[in-house]
């Protein structure tokens, strides 16, 4: 006798189910998971900056680069907010921008508290590195190396923070290309005056030098900067200017396919 | 690094803060004063040591007004280790040190990993120069390995602050993440005195 399998209808569904689950799991997988920042995209390089006489003179170029690519060429990356606080970013621009707008936020609810008492650089600087800071532990960090100058009350202040939250604060800053190449430039003749702080002359100078050194020698640099002062007279941001430069030695240049 | 004596501790930290082959800045502190007793050192990840130590303070005062007195060393002992095991498994990436006067007026040492296995200890070197660190004080403070199994060591304060001295000079010859500047913490029943020592910068 040949009898039929009572449970044949059940193992049918059951086959059934399974080829659907599989077919849901397949699209499942089609589906990539959320990602957060994990490159920078449109990037700014070095920032440099240096505590002097009167203050704090900061210097970027004007490059937004995609890439190798030098996409934007006029991009101002310096920010002034208050009056004696400056930001120079490094690293991923449209969260430079984010940055921007959240410290309009702040200094609209400053405005609004009308409380006399406007927010010191080390306030803005702790602001800023509790948000870095929190979105790194976010594991969605804000991809930049920010530089912050300010002068109040006599004093001046210069402090770094980066994407991890990581902060310092030195006599001299520079980020992403310069800490490699106007870095030791910067410290060298800091410290060659022992003590005796630079004059507005003096900084100027040495920060246009590190940015032709960097012009040379950094591929997504462009001679095009401007340079900021921080000092008792207020923040102040110059138009984009040029530097000379000198290419006749390049014509002896051998190697690496010259 | 940190270390205990009869009736005072010390609590040792460079100032150099570094990434990779870079010098950020020259001085940075990483030792903490928690208290008029207790000292706290962190290595590894400056934010999160820098924000961890700002928790602790925190919490510090939240329990001064709860009990209107301040935490002892060996509370803030306890409440490190427990802070650090809370994020267990999105650890604070710092190795601490703690050192003061317990209870008795005795010098006393703490010593943590990342996810807050602690330990109370005579001597404790932590961060980038602590393998080099450790074997001079199992020797020079812990007499391990001696010929003479009979040596004790009556350890003074001028004693511990010249070994302190020697063993950074030593690490900052050999370890590159180590020099600048050293910051001393003498911790005594009496109060914490805080002695800078200028280190090689290259």
């Amino acid at each position: 006798m040949n009898y039929p399998n009572p449970f044949a209808d059940a193992i049918d569904y059951q086959r059934m189910e399974q080829h659907y689950d599989q077919e849901a799991l397949d699209s499942l997988n089609a589906i990539s998971p959320m990602t957060r920042t994990q490159q920078p995209i449109v990037t700014g390089t070095s920032v440099l900056a240096v505590k002097y006489k009167d203050g704090i003179m900061m210097t970027t170029d004007c490059l937004a680069s995609y890439g190798s690519l030098a996409r934007f060429r006029n991009v101002e990356r310096m920010l002034k907010v208050g009056d004696s606080t400056i930001i120079g970013a490094s690293g991923d621009i449209s969260d430079f921008q984010y940055i921007t707008y959240l410290m309009d936020k702040l200094m609209t609810k400053e405005y609004n508290a009308n409380n006399g008492q406007p927010l010191a650089p080390e306030n803005i600087y702790e602001y800023l590195s509790q948000v870095m800071y929190q979105r790194r532990n976010k594991f969605d960090p804000l991809w930049n190396a920010l530089v912050v100058g300010g002068f109040q009350d006599g004093k001046s202040f210069l402090g770094y923070v980066n994407l991890r939250g990581t902060t310092y604060q030195s006599e001299t800053i520079a980020t992403g290309y310069g800490a490699y190449i106007a870095q030791p430039l910067l410290r060298n003749a800091v410290e060659k005056r022992n003590g005796e702080p630079l004059t507005e002359e003096e900084a100027k100078k040495l920060l246009d030098d590190c940015m032709r050194v960097l012009f040379y020698r950094d591929a997504r640099s462009l001679n095009k900067l401007q340079r900021a002062t921080v000092t008792a007279a207020g923040v102040n941001i110059s138009e984009p200017y040029s530097l000379e430069t000198e290419w006749a030695f390049a014509e002896n240049i051998r190697g690496y396919g010259a | 690094m940190a270390l205990a004596g009869e009736d005072f501790c010390i609590v040792a930290a460079d100032t150099r803060q570094s990434d990779g082959y870079h010098i950020n800045c020259r001085y940075a502190p990483k030792a903490h004063q928690l208290s008029d007793k207790t000292v706290i050192g962190t290595s590894g990840f400056y934010a999160d040591g820098l924000n961890f130590v700002k928790k602790i303070k925190q919490r510090m005062e939240w329990y001064f007004h709860q009990h209107d007195k301040t935490m002892s060393t060996t509370a803030i002992a306890q409440l490190i280790s427990i802070m650090l095991y809370q994020k267990r498994f999105f650890p604070y990436y710092v190795f601490c040190v703690i050192g003061g006067i317990d209870e008795n007026g005795k010098g006393c040492v703490y010593s943590y990993d990342s996810v807050g296995n602690a330990e109370r200890v005579q001597y404790q070197a932590a961060g980038s120069g602590n393998e080099l660190l450790q074997p001079f004080l199992d020797s020079q403070i812990g007499l391990k390995n001696r010929s003479n199994e009979n040596e004790t060591l009556n350890l003074t304060e001028e004693m511990a602050i010249k070994i302190v001295k020697d063993a950074f000079s030593s690490v900052t010859e050999r370890d590159i993440h180590t020099g600048d500047c050293v910051e001393i913490y003498i911790i005594r029943k009496d109060g914490v005195e805080c002695q800078k020592y200028p280190l090689k910068r290259d």
